[in-house]
């Protein structure tokens, strides 16, 4: 038991880190595209150590299930987020940055 | 296990009053729903921490909801939000 509480403690953090370095990233990068890749960042990998911490936790199968089905629509749904801004962001004119 | 979930939960909050700044700067439009993104998600893992450090299960269907629209958002914004005057003011 205490085993899976240090693993999950160990995961919960990794998962923080990442969600700070996601918003740093979206505060310090240059353009739209650059502030995407920080984005996506914390989407995918913050959320995603966060839920596996979680999921060690959690009381019964289904709740963990249901934690992995979070995790896996908030992936699709950033996946398809970052096509449709850059896609946009490309045809709209934005530039891209350049030192 | 708890102080633990709370403290990262505040510490997400904190986080989300970080990007703020963001939204009230940002050069284009698209920056703000970049934000809006991020705070979506973030607001799922505050709600999962939250479902356990208080055992409220229910909890866990509304970050199921939040992540649901956080896809339909962002389809919206650029289908329909997103105007076509940014060609000359985002050079920043």
């Amino acid at each position: 038991m205490t085993m899976i509480n240090y693993l999950s403690t160990t995961l919960l953090i990794g998962g923080a880190i990442f969600f700070l370095a996601g918003t740093l990233g979206l505060l310090r990068f240059p353009d739209v595209y650059t502030r995407l890749h920080a984005l996506t960042k914390a989407d995918n990998l913050g959320l995603g150590l966060m839920i596996s911490g979680l999921a060690l936790q959690a009381d019964t199968w289904a709740a963990a299930g249901k934690l992995l089905l979070i995790w896996l629509l908030v992936l699709l749904a950033g996946a398809s987020v970052a096509h449709l801004i850059a896609n946009g962001a490309l045809r709209k004119g934005i530039r891209i940055w350049k030192r | 296990m708890q102080t633990l979930y709370l403290a990262l939960a505040l510490f997400l909050l904190l986080n989300l009053c970080a990007g703020m700044w963001r939204i009230l700067r940002g050069p284009s439009i698209a920056d703000r729903m970049l934000a809006g993104q991020l705070f979506g998600t973030t607001a799922v893992a505050i709600l999962l921490l939250l479902a356990e450090a208080t055992e409220s299960p229910a909890m866990r269907d509304v970050a199921l909801v939040f992540a649901l629209l956080a896809a339909v958002t962002a389809v919206a914004f650029v289908q329909r939000a997103w105007p076509d005057m940014e060609e000359g003011n985002d050079n920043d």
